[in-house]
């Protein structure tokens, strides 16, 4: 169980130009479901996701991964915690130029220094799992977007994390791409991982894997 | 292979990759950087190696040189000074030398006229250095012909040439007879150039020196060791002035590795921020950044240094020795053997390694310690 006490999150603190982007939100996320939040561009989405996806801290309040307050952790922690723990998929995938598929899907293990030939293996397996298999010696740009899609989904399993952060994965997507997204969640779900999806997208919010929406508004929740 | 070697080549292997995908951009910047090495060191090296060959030649030089001085001037010295010596202790050996200077304006150039202690030359016989027979094109046989200071002319016939080996002080040397050379220069007999001592413990040489100073006040001693300080100054200085001249490219280079370096383009933070986001920590990018920096400047040092090793002693430093070597008008053709000195290396490594490395590591330690979340906006 992901468990959110009372957070908030404050930009540019004490400035002329303060905004606060989450104003006191408690919630509980339960493990190996599929909860959407919702909500329209600045109602705080990303910033309550970047949160819990330990990117960045709450201004106050505390976020408990399990038993284990993630909120008062150095850096250093929250890195470990966000690469054992955590997989992403950002809206515009960031992927790396320059480089191929598969040294972008092997990128997150570079700091733990695993055995080369055991990581080579792992990111085939995952490129084959997801058809990219085909692509792994092709450069990221030269990918279609559902292809960039698939290599960041691949890039966010890699490490095995529990909980998988989508910050609008089908914002780029056309809806046939959008519907066969979904259908990867509803794998990952059934393989037993918890993921969080942020979108206003209908596609994602009224797919029959997803078992909450939270809409939120001005950076508070407005129903769960 | 241990968990840290292992990661190091993985941040090692992305750091490759990262350059590899700027490939037009970074191969110029490792070839300015290279070519800069180069230079430098190509001077460093071939100065070193100057010095180091002069110092050697001079090992068997008299460690005191006595010239009597007139009115500040150098003058010939009496042969009597010799018995003014007496016994000095600590002094091996004592005696007059004969040398002087003689401009030759069919070549514009000056010689050095020598008579030596430990080779007997016939009456009108001479043995050159092998600058001048090379510039004279003389051969063992052939006759050279000048006018003494009296106006009168006199012929030598060339009974030698001297070994190339010691070159870089023997190019315009000739060495002549006593008798000859007192006629030559209207030297009387009696009348030396200078006065030479050797002194076999380098550690009573100062002593003997304050000696000779209070004994004969109108004479001043040159030490050997003033002498090989002189030739590193002189050398030196030289090295200077191609440094000088090298300043302007240097200055260029240094403002554009340094804004290459220490500037992040939005790219680069956006990467730094796609990392992090994934799991890398702080310190991993910066020691991606550290390699990034230090593999640029270390391939651009160890190719240019190679570079200037192959210049100066295969090829002879062709670039740069009629500004470093100089010796009169005739170019001394030297081969310089090959010596590198620990200290020179670890100098320039320090001032070209580090610096780019060091800019490239700083502006990233902002950059890498922001909060990952800006990627997901």
């Amino acid at each position: 169980m992901i468990k959110i006490h009372d957070i908030s999150k404050v930009f540019n603190q004490g400035q002329p130009n303060e905004f606060w982007a989450v104003r006191g939100i408690t919630l509980d996320i339960d493990v190996k479901r599929v909860t959407v939040l919702r909500g329209p561009s600045g109602s705080g989405k990303t910033t309550l996701l970047s949160m819990i996806g330990c990117l960045s801290r709450p201004t106050s309040g505390r976020i408990f991964l399990g038993e284990r307050n993630l909120s008062g952790l150095p850096e250093r922690f929250l890195t470990q915690i966000r690469r054992e723990t955590f997989g992403f998929i950002f809206q515009r995938f960031n992927l790396i130029q320059g480089l191929t598929v598969l040294d972008n899907v092997m990128l997150p293990a570079y700091p733990l220094a695993p055995d080369h030939g055991a990581l080579v293996q792992q990111a085939h397996a995952l490129l084959e799992q997801f058809g990219m298999a085909a692509k792994r010696e092709s450069k990221v740009e030269w990918l279609s977007g559902g292809e960039a899609q698939r290599t960041a989904i691949c890039r966010a399993l890699l490490n095995d994390p529990q909980v998988l952060i989508a910050d609008e994965p089908t914002a780029n997507l056309d809806t046939r791409l959008s519907q066969e997204f979904m259908h990867i969640i509803d794998e990952l779900k059934a393989a037993g991982r918890t993921i969080i999806l942020t979108s206003h997208d209908p596609v994602v919010s009224d797919a029959a894997c997803v078992d909450r929406v939270i809409t939120l508004r001005d950076g508070q929740v407005q129903d769960s | 292979m241990s968990h840290f070697v292992r990661r190091q080549r993985y941040l090692i292997d992305f750091t490759l990759a990262s350059l590899g995908r700027r490939k037009g951009k970074n191969l110029g910047l490792l070839g300015v950087y290279t070519l800069i090495v180069f230079l430098l060191a190509s001077v460093m090296l071939f100065s070193q190696s100057l010095r180091r060959e002069a110092g050697l030649l001079l090992e068997n030089a008299p460690e005191v040189v006595v010239q009597r001085m007139v009115a500040g001037r150098h003058d010939l010295i009496p042969a009597d000074y010799l018995e003014r010596i007496g016994k000095v202790r600590g002094v091996v050996a004592k005696y007059g030398r004969l040398w002087g200077y003689f401009y030759d304006p069919a070549v514009q150039a000056n010689y050095t006229l020598l008579v030596p202690r430990d080779r007997q030359i016939k009456n009108g016989e001479m043995i050159v250095g092998h600058g001048i027979a090379r510039t004279r094109g003389l051969g063992a046989g052939d006759y050279l012909t000048f006018r003494s200071a009296q106006g009168q002319s006199f012929a030598f016939r060339v009974a030698d040439v001297l070994a190339s080996d010691a070159e870089l002080v023997s190019a315009d040397l000739l060495l002549v007879n006593e008798a000859d050379f007192r006629a030559f220069f209207g030297i009387t007999a009696g009348m030396y150039t200078d006065i030479a001592l050797e002194v076999r413990n380098p550690r009573e040489v100062r002593k003997v020196a304050e000696k000779l100073s209070v004994m004969l006040p109108d004479t001043r001693p040159i030490l050997r060791e003033e002498i090989l300080r002189t030739y590193d100054a002189l050398f030196q200085w030289r090295q200077g002035i191609v440094f000088v001249l090298l300043g302007g490219s240097l200055l260029a280079f240094v403002i554009f590795a340094w804004d290459k370096a220490s500037g992040l383009s939005a790219e680069e933070k956006r990467e730094i921020g796609i990392l992090k986001a994934i799991g890398w920590e702080t310190g991993d990018v910066i020691r991606m950044k550290f390699w990034e920096g230090a593999l640029v400047s270390l391939g651009a040092f160890l190719l240019g240094y190679l570079a200037a090793y192959g210049h100066v002693f295969f090829f002879d430093a062709a670039l740069f020795a009629p500004v470093l070597k100089g010796w009169a008008v005739l170019y001394p053709r030297f081969h310089p053997q090959p010596f590198v000195d620990g200290l020179q290396v670890a100098t320039l490594f320090f001032f070209t390694v580090f610096p780019y490395t060091v800019a490239t590591v700083v502006p990233i330690w902002r950059a890498a310690t922001t909060d990952p979340d800006a990627v997901m906006r």
